[in-house]
């Protein structure tokens, strides 16, 4: 693997023109990877999903080149007709289209980054792989004090040329003061056996929000991995929803770094499992000034040999006093297969704060089936309303009603 | 007899150190050194061929670090292995020659003085001699069939039964630290308890004579046949001085069809001084086996000292039925840490188990709770319920955790809760109110905290547990 990496770097570099300082930066962090390779169990963090193990099996050797000079096009009939949106489609790791018809033009600066995030931590060599193959890093600033009048929606699509190839995409979100965006993920895969490593840092300015709406619905056989890096300031409010059910395999990391007073970040997420898939939600919540709060609820269904794994881990720093850390996770295990695994965990180090999690898993209630089926409904029905009301308590957290609808149509939830 | 084996060492072939007033093999954790503790004890061969066999395999294991509190690599090769107990030249002879808050502690515990003495190896005046006790008690217990006996004794008395059932837990190719004590255990207890026999008494190693110097790597087994009973006590709440830095001890407990195990322990060694000086490391493993149908392990602890403490208490239901309990309440103090918790696997049908952990941490410590529960394919019906509780005293101590769940079982139920704050305000003011000072209103507030746990253990040693905890967090508030 070492070599192919090696030849394949090269030859990235050499078909694109990134600036010295880049190639610089680029090469440093593919030494970081190459040091440490792909994360395998032996990791804490990727204990319950060895994607070194998932990879090697699944697709086996992977290329690391990926041609970014070509010109994809882009099928319109995949985009969402319900509701008027801004877009940016990326085509197999390439932004094709960025377009924010719907927002007034001086109050948003899209440039290009000469340099990515080097703040991240460096035990994740996935962000080292990212930096190291990703294109051009597009930052997206939002002016003080303006509040997108649209959605975003970010549409990325894989088509069939690419296959056995590892796909990197990195986007950095700037909110200003007061500013607020709401965005939503759809993805849009006709290929199978790629790894797609995302990472989406997100800055928020004092009062910002984001709202940011993960959706994986569509079937694949891709190895995801996506990561979001967010760091929010005084009176931000972050709201992440994670809808997780089409790949064959995905990680969803959140990272939520509360510096300033009164922030909140509330993250919730759904698992939909069935056949043989394995999905996992890692969440970290850094509580790291006074005042701060943030909740997180996680919904697993497992149906057939499916798998999902739930970790959650709330810091609190000693600094962070007034801290107010909640965490659930639940899961229902509809069949024998099925497994669910989870780590919620409090590393706590200021005294008065008010933290709490909790964890539980099982099947369906007997009793709750027996109440519908006395009241006329079939057994079939009656369970499936009983999962239906499980998600849609995640569902109704989203605060915004028209992506709310919108999302319940697509998932199916009513 | 002891004499006698020293005498018999003078020429030992391998030429060991033979002097009388304190007799040690050499430093250092090699072949020759297990051979020579095997050959003092005049053990069997087969139990030699074993410890070489664990000493193989911890050539090619490595010392765990994923846990929470790290610590200064331990220099193994500098350490003794065996020594015999010394003379009481080496000890302290007065009790003024002891630290004077261990007295003040001793004196709030309300510990006879003759007591004190013995806790602290002193000499004690022959009338004053726990013997005349512990013979009344083992005649009540041979009386029943119960076998309690120091486990040096049992494998000269009772090989079959420590054959059978030794490392049959813990088996020798586990961790390090079992590994470890595997290789090179010095004494410790053995307890049996035949078929369809309540153990009248709670056991406890308080009784064994001379069981204050079973030294650093102790190694119990505890076997409860088929629809028995037993409740075994281990440690006191009194302060222990010792020479040891590191503890790495065995437990292992074996509970047959119908039978039930309760294991309590009070551990209170010393926690080093107030700035993190010294102070025991303790590592111990502790494995229960719920081996036969409607079995029942129950561990509680109240973990109070050692500078570090390290364990999880564990039960493995493979009995259909079985039952796994773990109480446990942390206390930790000035630099103290602890990272402490259980494992719970289930693997029979129909198994429960409930684990209500409290951790406090007060001072500059840190405390983290860790605990697995992992339900198998084929435990259906299968049950388990977790609270985790803590409570922060300050704002540069530290308290975390971190479970791990497994549910492979789609009609099996786990629950887990934890919660950590701090002491309310409201609670403290009330109490004050009325009268009581801070130190004894959080004693109060934290003895409230740790009820559940507390009402596991046996009575009187309740009551001095629940002391100790006050003790314990003195000096934390305010």
């Amino acid at each position: 693997m070492e070599q192919k990496l090696k030849t394949d770097f090269d030859k990235f570099i050499n078909n694109s023109n990134f600036s010295n300082q880049e190639i610089k930066l680029k090469k440093e962090a593919l030494d970081n990877f190459l040091k440490n390779g792909f994360p395998s169990r032996k990791l804490e963090n990727w204990k319950f999903s060895d994607i070194n193990q998932i990879i090697q099996k699944n697709i086996g050797e992977l290329a690391f080149y990926n041609n970014y000079n070509i010109e994809n096009e882009i099928n319109d009939n995949i985009f969402i007709k319900e509701i008027e949106h801004n877009k940016i489609v990326i085509v197999n790791g390439k932004v094709e289209r960025l377009s924010f018809e719907y927002e007034e033009k001086d109050k948003i600066n899209l440039s290009s980054l000469d340099n990515f995030n080097q703040n991240l931590n460096d035990d994740n060599s996935l962000l080292s792989l990212n930096n190291s193959f990703s294109n051009k890093i597009h930052n997206i600033l939002v002016k003080k004090n303006y509040s997108f009048k649209k959605p975003l929606i970010i549409y990325q699509i894989t088509n069939e040329k690419v296959s056995n190839t590892n796909i990197n995409f990195q986007i950095n979100f700037e909110l200003e003061e007061n500013s607020s965006i709401k965005i939503i993920n759809l993805s849009d895969d006709n290929s199978e056996k790629n790894f797609i490593n995302n990472l989406f840092n997100f800055n928020l300015g004092k009062n910002a929000i984001l709202k940011n709406y993960k959706i994986d619905i569509k079937s694949n056989a891709n190895i995801k991995y996506d990561y979001s890096n967010i760091i929010q300031k005084e009176n931000s409010i972050s709201e992440i929803f994670i809808f997780s059910s089409g790949s064959d395999y995905i990680k969803n990391e959140v990272s939520c770094n509360l510096e300033g007073q009164y922030s909140s970040a509330f993250i919730n997420g759904i698992h939909l499992l069935s056949k043989n898939k394995h999905h996992e939600i890692r969440t970290n919540t850094n509580h790291l000034y006074e005042n701060t709060k943030s909740y997180q609820l996680i919904k697993s269904v497992i149906n057939d040999s499916s798998k999902s794994v739930y970790q959650g881990k709330i810091y609190v720093d000693s600094k962070a006093q007034k801290t107010d850390g909640y965490q659930l996770s639940k899961a229902l295990l509809l069949n024998e297969q099925a497994e669910f695994n989870a780590k919620p965990e409090l590393e706590i180090y200021a005294d008065d704060v008010k933290c709490s999690h909790g964890s539980a898993s099982g099947s369906l209630d007997d009793n709750s089936i027996f109440y519908l089926m006395s009241r006329g409904l079939n057994q079939t029905t009656a369970k499936e309303l009983l999962i239906n009301g499980f998600l849609l308590d995640v569902v109704e957290k989203i605060t915004d009603d028209e992506i709310k609808k919108l999302l319940k149509n697509m998932i199916g939830l009513n | 007899m002891r004499d006698k084996q020293i005498e018999d060492l003078k020429d030992y072939k391998y030429g060991f150190s033979t002097d009388i007033e304190s007799f040690k093999a050499p430093k250092g954790l090699n072949e020759e050194v297990i051979r020579f503790i095997s050959n003092i004890k005049k053990e069997p061969d087969w139990l030699l061929q074993w410890r070489l066999k664990a000493f193989e395999r911890l050539k090619v294991l490595k010392e765990p670090d994923w846990q929470k509190p790290k610590y200064p690599k331990i220099d193994y090769q500098d350490l003794y292995y065996y020594s015999a107990p010394k003379s009481f030249k080496e000890k302290p002879k007065n009790l003024e020659d002891l630290d004077p808050k261990l007295l003040e502690t001793y004196k709030k515990l309300g510990i006879p003085l003759q007591e004190q003495k013995r806790l602290n190896g002193i000499a004690v005046d022959a009338v004053f001699d726990s013997v005349s006790v512990a013979t009344t008690f083992k005649d009540t217990l041979t009386e029943k069939g119960i076998i309690f006996c120091s486990i040096s004794e049992a494998i000269q008395k009772h090989p079959d039964l420590v054959k059978k059932y030794l490392g049959s837990v813990i088996p020798i190719t586990d961790h390090f630290f079992a590994t470890l004590n595997s290789a090179v255990f010095t004494d410790g207890s053995f307890v049996y308890i035949p078929p369809n026999v309540k153990c009248p008494m709670e056991l406890s190693t308080y009784f064994r004579i001379n069981a204050s110097d079973t030294g650093q790597f102790e190694r119990t087994l505890i076997i409860a046949d088929k629809g028995s009973y037993v409740s075994y006590l281990e440690g006191c709440t009194a302060p222990m001085r010792d020479e040891n830095q590191l503890h790495a001890a065995n437990v292992e407990l074996v509970a047959l069809d119908d039978a039930e195990i309760k294991y309590s322990t009070v551990q209170n060694w010393y926690p080093g001084d107030k700035d993190g000086k010294g102070g025991i490391y303790n590592f111990v493993t502790k494995r229960g086996l719920c081996k036969g149908k409607n079995s029942k392990i129950s561990w509680t602890q109240v973990e109070t000292g050692s500078a570090i403490t390290w364990k999880y208490p564990s039960c493995i239901l493979k009995g259909d039925n079985s039952i796994g309990e773990f109480y446990s309440i942390a206390i930790t103090n000035n630099y103290q840490k602890a990272d402490t918790g259980t494992k719970m696997i289930h693997l029979g049908k129909n198994t429960k188990s409930k684990i209500i952990s409290k951790g406090i941490s007060a001072g500059k410590s840190d405390m983290t709770y860790r605990g697995l529960v992992d339900i198998s394919k084929n435990a259906s019906n299968s049950t388990n319920y977790t609270q985790c509780d803590s409570l922060l005293m300050g704002n540069k101590c530290g308290a975390h955790t971190v479970p791990y769940i497994k549910n492979k079982n789609s009609n099996s139920n786990i629950a887990h809760e934890a919660t950590t704050s701090k002491i309310s305000e409201d609670q403290l003011h009330y109490c004050q109110q009325r009268g009581l000072n801070q130190e004894e209103a959080v004693g109060l507030i934290v003895n409230g905290f740790c009820k559940e746990v507390l009402q596991q253990l046996p009575m009187e040693f309740a009551v001095e547990a629940q002391k100790l905890v006050g003790i314990s967090l003195e000096g934390s508030v305010g």
